[in-house]
């Protein structure tokens, strides 16, 4: 530690440096960065920036751009139309209904994972990944045809008067299949840091084991159970590949919110699909936006 | 843990739940994954093989299928060293310097993964297609990017971007800025430093990121099917594929071709989990945002 704030120091007496920040207190930090004796700051920061812009930031403006060049009443028109709110209505309520029954599955999971040891923990382990692994047009046909009517386990949904499949209940299962690791891998982490001495004193306290995972255990995994429901939720709204096939597509019924816009696009009405895309994106962002909010939160505690 | 037990004397600690409770638990989360994860997986190779072993190959031994095959490995063999160079970029320039902003850029890298394959796919043809930024410039000069191989890469770039930036930059600042300040300190230039000191502490992470991006790269579809026309043979990933083959209601095509990404997704996890034996405490996806 010592030793890397001599080198920190021993840079800034360059000529060009010591004369912008003369013999101030080093504690006092500079306009922009501090200089490390690490060199190539400037190289790898140009292409970062560069790349970023080239391939994410500016192609990402160009949709709000489209979206833009119509009048105010236009985008409203459009992104307010009956059927894009029945789209929304869908993509939102489908990716939460999913994320709620994966916050259930998923804490159970990670407890499981982190708690006891079984026989073929290992791929259980492997196997919760298989949703990030797996391209999701396979998830999606193999999907729609084991919930179709006659499909393995739709045969016993239709004598109970369950349609599953071309369905918003089929949606919903396609988005539990791809959230469930996002709630898993968000919780595990935190639950093997969390400390057992607690639950050990709420315990010799005289709590019960029910009052002690209701009281301390839980409350402690809220932020990342909050955190993997909201990834897990921001992923299924924007869902596509894993969805179309089991989802049925029907107008006003099954129609998810990224079909709609792939539906605009081959109309050639793109900034109609643009529109729906800036919806889409104000809703992503704002996520991103709670997620880091969860985060900043959690960390307050530690 | 077996001496722990003994010096306790088989009693139960107050952290350990009744047998009950744990049967309950693991039953409960073994039907679970049963029902979600392993019949789809089962259900592919079941509906590839219904015809038998011969048909199942027929369909991915014939000249649309292996042109998807190969128009897949050459997208992820740009979009994947594209991207694990850019990672060692931005993680060295984030983690190994100290500057103001520094939380809004990685967030910013991070974006990709929020916004809809859709959209991903929808942002290059507003730039590159007929009507785009650049579409007259690009049909007086003979260019396609829309519709044609670089705009599928130009696709799975943008899908796969954060893959390995966010699986460098954790690393590599919990492995701090001394021994790189050291190397400096001898004399070795930054090069030589990054080389011999940084790329051996991160070799598994970057093996990781690059294994998790190779796989969306090659699984992606949402963002590839906006860019890609579907002209068979031409611009047809191995995903893509499916869908046509399914959606011309020829199953025992699509699953076959389906359970050969399948074996891609096998082999992901298998290395995925041999990582994670070698390097400890990388649990997985939620490690750059897992709140530790």
């Amino acid at each position: 530690m010592w030793r890397a704030r001599t080198l920190d120091d021993d840079q800034t007496m360059t000529a060009e440096t010591a004369a912008r920040r003369p013999p101030a207190p080093p504690s006092k930090r500079p306009l922009f960065r501090r200089r490390s004796a690490i060199p190539g700051f400037g190289l790898t920061m140009g292409v970062t920036l560069t790349v970023l812009s080239l391939i994410v930031l500016i192609p990402l403006s160009a949709v709000v751009l489209k979206a833009a060049q119509q009048s105010p009443a236009e985008f409203w028109a459009v992104a307010t139309s009956q059927r894009s709110l029945a789209a929304y209505r869908l993509s939102f309520g489908a990716a939460f209904v999913a994320a709620v029954i994966n916050g259930v599955f998923g804490v159970l999971t990670a407890w499981a994972l982190v708690r006891y040891d079984f026989p073929g923990k290992t791929l259980v382990n492997a196997l919760v990944d298989l949703p990030f692994a797996l391209p999701t047009a396979v998830a999606g046909i193999a999907l729609a045809t084991l919930y179709s009517p006659n499909g393995w386990v739709g045969q016993f949904l239709t004598p109970l008067g369950i349609k599953a499949a071309y369905n918003p209940v089929g949606v919903t299962i396609a988005l539990i299949f791809i959230g469930l690791p996002f709630v898993v891998r968000t919780i595990e982490p935190v639950l093997r840091d969390a400390a057992e001495d607690v639950e050990e004193a709420a315990a010799s306290l005289g709590a019960n084991r029910i009052d002690t995972i209701l009281r301390i255990v839980l409350p402690a995994l809220a932020p990342a159970w909050l955190t993997g429901f909201a990834m897990a939720f921001a992923r299924g709204v924007g869902e596509y590949g894993s969805v179309i096939f089991i989802a049925g597509n029907m107008p006003y019924k099954s129609e998810i919110a990224p079909l709609l816009i792939i539906i605009q696009l081959e109309q050639f009405e793109y900034a109609r699909a643009a529109t729906i895309a800036v919806v889409m994106l104000t809703v992503s962002f704002t996520m991103l936006l709670i997620i880091n909010a969860i985060q900043a939160w959690a960390r307050r505690f530690d | 843990m077996a001496a722990a037990k003994n010096s306790l004397e088989g009693r139960r600690r107050a952290t350990d739940d009744p047998l009950w409770a744990k049967v309950l638990v693991i039953g409960t989360v073994m039907a679970f994954l049963a029902l979600v994860l392993i019949l789809p997986l089962a259900a592919v190779f079941a509906e590839a093989l219904r015809k038998g072993l011969d048909a199942a190959l027929l369909a991915i031994n014939n000249a649309d299928a292996l042109a998807a095959v190969k128009l897949t490995l050459i997208t992820a063999a740009i979009a994947v060293p594209f991207n694990a160079a850019f990672g060692l970029c931005a993680s060295w320039a984030i983690a190994k310097h100290d500057f103001k902003g520094k939380a809004l850029l990685i967030t910013l890298i991070d974006l990709p993964f929020s916004v809809s394959p859709v959209v991903a796919g929808l942002i290059y043809v507003l730039i590159f297609g007929l009507q785009g930024w650049f579409g007259d410039y690009l049909v007086d000069n003979d260019i396609k990017i829309i519709f044609a191989v670089p705009g599928i890469v130009l696709a799975t770039v943008f899908v796969t971007f954060p893959f390995v930036a966010r699986e460098l930059i954790p690393l590599m600042q919990e492995q701090g800025t001394a021994e790189e300040e050291a190397a400096v300190s001898m004399g070795a230039s930054g090069l030589t430093t990054f080389w011999r000191v940084t790329a051996p502490n991160v070799r598994w992470g970057l093996m990781y990121g690059v294994l998790l991006c190779n796989a969306r790269a090659m699984g992606e579809f949402g963002a590839v099917s906006v860019v890609s026309g579907h002209i068979r043979g031409l611009t047809n990933t191995m995903p893509l594929h499916v869908e046509i083959l399914y959606n011309e209601y020829d199953f025992v095509g699509a699953f076959a071709v389906a359970a050969l990404l399948c074996l891609l997704a096998v082999v992901t996890l298998v290395l995925k989990t041999a990582l994670e034996v070698v390097q400890p405490g990388n649990s997985g996806f939620g490690r750059g945002r897992g709140g530790h």
